[in-house]
């Protein structure tokens, strides 16, 4: 028999000051990181709310997110008084005042107005990829999940998918210049000079003409959603394999066929993981500018894509703007000084307000899917 | 219990004709030449220790077992009404129209209980609303679930209890006016309450329908089966009237496992 008293300890308890000693660093660390977060967000919003909120009604600078992007002019008057006009209102200003001298001019590009071409050109770049991302991710997943035979071949496959994932975005770019821009085949009756291939279809003049669809809102759509893919693929795949086995062996007992099957009792139900899986990767769309700045993006437009068509097909082919690039844009290319700040600080502070959104959204949305569909 | 041996004398040819079966998991053999005739209109029970084949068996009936990768049937064959339903050109839909299936886990879908019901209904093309309506109610009236859920058919079939959602599949998967009922340990997951509903169920149901049933609740078989089959290692050891199983086997196996010395 042990002696009972043995089961007091006395003194402190044993590894007390290594314990204290981990569980401190751990802390440490942990805070460090949330502090250069903060930082980092404080800055953004210090330099960011001012731009885009007033103190008047309606408490939104609406010019900034709605006017569009403009040179902007910066100068004294014969009073000494500075004036920041963009080149719009600043002609209207040579105009109205004539002869009047002006002193110490300087111009910075795309600083002055606002900034709806970029959130345009984002938002369509964003609703494109994701169309495509998510027509052939969701049919990819559903073959690999419920159709193909789990060989070691289709093992590979997944693999290979996955490692798509880990390719930076660059090389994405890269890709969709040299095989959208460049290469892809249309169809076309006036080929172009730097065409690789051109096949007769025999009908009409019309040719199959291998010339790429040049550096356009379709071109750069098709490469983002190939970024993309393997996100969705898994997470595709992950949904549906989440869908009860026996929704399935139910289904199909009951005279279904496997289509039927999917279609009635598979996705249906993974849709919702789905989609909650592709808001995140519609955060990554939306944010990436190395994929963009070779096949889509242009830094200055003066229409929207949609002005100025010949037809509506051509808003596919049109060059866009799009808010990574053009913060990419204004920190790399324009100098910053105090008159530049309220386009660089104002344009990231809409993009984090933006993604911050669809991040939050997108964990509302998966709460609330969870909850309705629980078996 | 009389009636067993009325109905054992009843003429009627058998439903399902199993002739010397031998199925496999890939490699591994799990059934070794099974030979049974199911008499129609009557329940038959598969009792057997577990992994005795009980179940694959089961889901030879209607050929669920096709979609279990490299698993096959390699030897006999299954004549359901006289046809062989391995034949290459069956049509495995309507095979399995005509064999209904429950399984042992319930399995109603997160819809509402009236789709649920009529699921397989629409899966055949039928839209009119008022034979959508009428099948249903008469499907859930045949499952004794109907009083219990006539307020709330546009409800989901998750918000049921476990014993009615178990009923819910029966009457799901009855909707379509099958021939046979095959359930593979339909009370497993319930409890005695819910248990003895469905068994009382079952005595109705077995009036239409041909009513195979696997069950590891050997009191389950003598209180709802007129046939029994005993199975032991992917044989089948005895097959007889369920009071002759339970009471007088041939086999010391089979009596070994009802006396409860093994299994």
């Amino acid at each position: 028999m042990h002696d009972p008293e043995t089961l007091i300890r006395k003194g402190l308890p044993k590894g007390h000051f290594k314990d204290l000693a981990v569980r401190l660093m751990l802390g440490i660390t942990t805070y460090c990181i949330v502090i250069i977060a903060a930082l980092l967000f404080f800055k953004i919003i210090k330099d960011g709310v001012p731009v885009l909120f007033t103190a008047k009604a309606p408490f939104v600078d609406l010019g900034f997110l709605l006017d569009k992007n403009e040179t902007l002019h910066v100068f004294d008057d014969a009073q000494g008084l500075r004036h920041q006009l963009p080149a719009s209102q600043y002609s209207d200003y040579i105009k109205s005042h004539g002869e009047a001298p002006i002193y110490n001019e300087q111009t910075f590009s795309y600083s002055g107005g606002g900034i709806i071409g970029p959130i345009v050109g984002t938002a369509l770049l964003t609703i494109g990829s994701m169309v495509l991302a998510l027509f052939f991710g969701v049919s990819a997943a559903i073959y690999l999940s419920e159709y193909a035979k789990q060989s070691p071949f289709i093992h590979a496959v997944r693999i290979a998918i996955l490692n798509l994932a880990g390719i930076p975005s660059i090389v994405f770019g890269l890709f969709g210049f040299s095989v959208f821009v460049l290469a892809v085949p249309v169809i076309t009756s006036t080929p172009s000079d730097r065409s690789l291939l051109t096949l007769p279809l025999f009908i009409g003049d019309a040719v199959l003409s291998f010339q790429g669809w040049n550096s356009s809102l379709i071109a750069g759509c098709a490469t983002l959603a190939c970024m993309i893919l393997p996100v969705i693929i898994t997470a595709s795949e992950e949904s549906l394999r989440a869908v009860p086995q026996g929704f399935r062996d139910a289904s199909l007992a009951m005279g279904a066929t496997r289509w039927q099957t999917i279609r009635t009792c598979v996705l249906p139900f993974s849709m919702p993981g789905i989609l909650t899986s592709s808001l995140l990767a519609i955060t990554r769309v939306a944010g990436e500018t190395a994929p963009i700045m070779f096949t889509a993006a242009v830094a200055a437009k003066d229409d929207l894509p949609w002005q100025a068509l010949a037809n509506p097909f051509d808003l596919l082919s049109s060059q866009v703007q799009a808010l990574p690039y053009h913060i990419y844009t204004l920190a790399a290319r324009i100098p910053a000084s105090e008159y530049t700040q309220r386009a660089q600080y104002g344009s990231v502070f809409v993009f984090l307000i933006l993604v911050a959104t669809l991040s939050f959204g997108s964990m509302l949305l998966r709460a609330k899917l969870r909850a309705k569909l629980k078996w | 219990m009389v009636n067993h041996l009325a109905n054992i004398a009843d003429p009627l040819p058998p439903a399902i004709r199993i002739d010397r079966l031998c199925f496999a998991y890939q490699a591994k053999p799990a059934l070794h030449g099974v030979t049974l005739d199911l008499p129609a209109r009557q329940v038959t029970a598969f009792i057997g220790p577990s992994g005795c084949g009980k179940t694959t068996l089961l889901r030879c009936f209607n050929r669920i077992n096709d979609r279990i990768p490299g698993a096959r049937i390699t030897g006999g064959s299954i004549h359901i009404h006289g046809i062989d339903i391995n034949r290459p050109d069956i049509d495995l839909q309507e095979l399995r129209r005509r064999v209904g299936m429950v399984f042992q886990k319930y399995n109603p879908f997160p819809k509402s209980i009236y789709e649920n019901v009529v699921y397989s209904l629409r899966l055949s093309g039928i839209r009119k609303r008022s034979q959508l309506d009428e099948s249903a109610e008469a499907a859930l009236r045949s499952a004794a679930l109907w009083d219990e859920v006539k307020d709330r058919l546009h409800s989901s079939a998750m918000g049921l209890s476990g014993g009615q959602q178990q009923r819910l599949c029966i009457a799901r998967a009855i909707v379509s006016q099958p021939d046979i009922l095959l359930m593979d340990e339909p009370c497993a997951a319930l409890d005695p309450i819910a248990t003895l509903k469905i068994e009382e169920l079952l005595h109705q149901l077995k009036e239409q329908f041909t009513i195979v049933i696997v069950t590891h609740n050997m009191a389950q078989a003598t209180r709802c089966a007129d046939h029994t089959a005993f199975m032991y290692l992917g044989k089948l050891v005895e097959f007889g009237p369920t009071l002759q199983i339970f009471q007088t086997p041939h086999d010391p196996q089979t009596l070994a496992y009802v006396t409860g010395s093994f299994g």
